[in-house]
């Protein structure tokens, strides 16, 4: 006879039966271990892979990067945006990005900045392409070296964040970046940057900008894991960093660089 | 929605999105302001330590505002800040590998050594007056003020015999033998802020804190000159009127006597450092010309282009070349010298202003340009602090400040005790 008291006492013992083999599925979940890992810096150092042969301009990572991030939408400041090159006939070099082409690159008009266009004929156009830019996490970051007070530091797994309720808004990182990556937030006026989206990819999640890609022109991955399939392409292929020359051993690496990207 | 820097930048090709001005006029006058302190000091010293008699007068006066400058230095930083109030952090927790953090180290032992110079000086002037007014009957409440005071300057220390006033002049040199190289790194390391920064390609140079320094002390002495004459003038006003009343006091022209050496005298040396400024700074231009790297495109087309009157009109032409000639054609006259240092310290502005602006007037790609428009109208507390009003008010403040510290520490010997 089904009593109040065993109908309760059952319930509750279905409900933990089911329960604990979905608990115990996620306690083996590789993604959440390699996060869990990821605090070692013996075993983890985040590295991005960026292949600009994939690279359309659609401008889904910008947008995605912005709310993900809560990046003001319509400021003109991002955390990640696409560059786009086109290379004539005559040598000359032509290179925009509006609004961070966070719309995408919606014209074929050069944005040529306070309001002027250029028009490039189709024949023209000797090549062109795109290329996504974020913040490098460079191996020996000059922000975070200039930084008067150390807001600004480098995590055990190589990913450069910034103390919001520390930072004293000096601009002194902004100006040390040689990749512009910087800039003062908005709304909270502190330094901003892209920080491989931290709070995911340290929950075993992708990248909002990685996630937001159609091509997998972006993709995020850990070098010290030989087996990790950015570590084979980053190991075998040929690949390239930007402005190497500063000596700050940027960590995202491009599939396809050209000489005149900059 | 706005972001930082975006109000006052205008950008011209392909720039970065995140490109803006961040360092605007506010860090213009930092160095300018730290340049004023490490030159008047710098003047100063050059008597009491090398005992050029002829700068006696200059030198009291060139420390006294030195104190005063040194107030207003870091408050152009203050201002440029996003956060002023959490500045104190870089005192309290400072990251040594950047550059700013040294400024409370560098900045308070400057200010220590300022300072103590400064009582050594005045010690006697301190003392004797709070022994006047001890022994007064009926003090005013002004009085009773001015005497606690000067009783507390005195920190305790009433004997001004013979061989304490001996022991006084002691320190005081050795002081100011002390302070002349942190003054220099004061404003050095200033230099050394911009001069670090590898991603700028204009600042990049190991020149820069000499560079600096030589400007520094260049500015210190025009700024010392201008001040001397004018409150020389406003003595010779006054002297004018007292004399009709009582004829026993200095005459005018003794006065413009002594005034003009001093100023003949000054304006040598201001001369001496002015032309190791301009050649250190032109060897730099013809270094950065010769081996052109990959970022002289960029920096060739703002300075011979862009910022060419800037450059090339206002802080070498008008700023430097004419005083140069002004101060090198023979017997100088004080209108003729405050011509020259006034030219000097608008020379000396328009270098700061070329190397902050100028070093952000291109971007990152090297492929555009950006333009700074100063706000001159303010129309938030923004525009107010960062725009002509802020800098203006920095640049008066010391002024103010040195007229109420002369109350205190009398530039000038007063009648009768000469």
């Amino acid at each position: 006879m089904i009593t109040r008291r065993n109908f309760l006492k059952n319930s509750a013992l279905g409900l933990a039966g089911i329960a604990l083999p979905l608990a115990a599925f996620e306690f083996i979940d590789p993604r959440k271990l390699m996060a869990l890992e990821a605090k070692d810096g013996a075993k983890v150092r985040w590295v991005f892979l960026v292949d600009t042969y994939k690279c359309v301009g659609c401008g889904l990572c910008v947008k995605a990067c912005k709310l993900e991030n809560e990046v003001p939408y319509d400021s003109s400041v991002t955390r990640t945006w696409v560059e786009r090159y086109v290379i004539t006939r005559d040598g000359k070099f032509h290179a925009d990005t509006p609004k961070g082409a966070r719309d995408g690159f919606t014209t074929t008009k050069i944005d040529l900045n306070e309001g002027k266009f250029e028009d490039i004929k189709n024949g023209d156009i000797e090549k062109a392409y795109f290329v996504p830019k974020l913040c490098n996490q460079c191996e020996n970051p000059p922000c975070v070296q200039v930084c008067p007070v150390g807001a600004t530091y480098q995590t055990p797994d190589g990913v450069v964040l910034v103390d919001r309720t520390w930072c004293i808004g000096c601009g002194y990182c902004i100006m040390g970046c040689p990749y512009g990556v910087r800039f003062f937030h908005p709304v909270y006026h502190t330094a901003e940057k892209c920080n491989f989206c931290y709070h995911r990819i340290t929950k075993g999640m992708k990248t909002a900008c990685v996630q937001a890609c159609p091509f997998g022109a972006r993709r995020i991955g850990n070098i010290k894991d030989p087996g990790d399939p950015v570590t084979k392409i980053i190991m075998t292929e040929r690949v390239g960093v930007l402005k190497e020359e500063y000596g700050t051993k940027p960590q995202v690496f491009y599939i396809g660089l050209d000489k005149e990207v900059r | 929605m706005l972001a930082h820097g975006e109000l006052w930048t205008v950008k011209e090709l392909f720039v970065y999105p995140n490109e803006f001005i961040y360092w605007s006029v506010q860090i213009v006058m930092y160095p300018f302001m730290t340049g004023l302190v490490a030159g008047a000091f710098v003047l100063s010293s050059l008597y009491h330590v090398f005992g050029i008699k002829q700068l006696k007068d200059m030198a009291r006066f060139a420390l006294v505002f030195s104190f005063a400058l040194l107030f207003v230095a870091p408050l152009p930083i203050m201002l440029h800040l996003q956060f002023p109030f959490r500045g104190i952090k870089v005192f309290m927790t400072p990251h040594f590998t950047s550059a700013i953090a040294a400024f409370g180290v560098v900045f308070f032992s400057y200010g220590a050594i300022v300072a103590s110079e400064l009582w050594f000086l005045y010690r006697k002037h301190f003392v004797e007056v709070s022994l006047s007014l001890r022994d007064k009957q009926d003090k005013t409440l002004p009085e009773q003020l001015r005497y606690l005071l000067f009783c507390t300057l005195t920190l305790g220390v009433y004997d001004i015999g013979e061989e304490a006033l001996h022991r006084d002049e002691k320190a005081i040199r050795s002081l100011a033998g002390l302070g002349i190289p942190v003054a220099c790194f004061l404003h050095g390391y200033a230099g050394f802020i911009f001069g670090s920064v590898k991603a700028n390609a204009l600042w990049m140079t190991p020149l820069m804190p000499v560079i600096f320094i030589m400007s520094a002390v260049v500015s210190g002495i025009a700024l010392c000159m201008l001040s001397y004459i004018i409150v020389m003038e406003i003595r010779k006003l006054l002297l004018s009127r007292k004399r009709s009343a009582s004829p026993m006091l200095r005459s005018t022209e003794e006065i413009k006597g002594v005034e003009l050496n001093v100023i003949r005298m000054t304006g040598r040396y201001l001369l001496f450092f002015l032309v190791a400024a301009i050649s250190l700074e032109l060897l730099d231009l013809i270094f950065r010309g010769y081996t052109a790297v990959k970022s002289w495109d960029v920096l060739r087309s703002v300075i011979y282009g862009k910022d060419f009157i800037d450059i090339f009109v206002l802080q070498y032409g008008v700023g430097n070349l004419i005083p140069l000639i002004l101060f090198l054609i023979p017997g100088l006259t004080i209108r003729r010298a405050v011509l020259g240092v006034a030219l000097v310290l608008f020379g000396v502005f328009m270098m700061r202003w070329n190397v902050v602006i100028g070093g952000q007037a291109f971007s990152l790609s090297f492929a555009g340009y950006m333009h700074y428009h100063l706000p001159v109208i303010p129309h938030n507390w923004e525009t107010f602090k960062e725009g002509l009003f802020g800098a203006v008010g920095i640049f008066i403040l010391p002024f103010a400040l040195f007229w109420g510290m002369s109350k205190v520490f009398p530039v000038f010997p007063e009648a009768g005790h000469e």
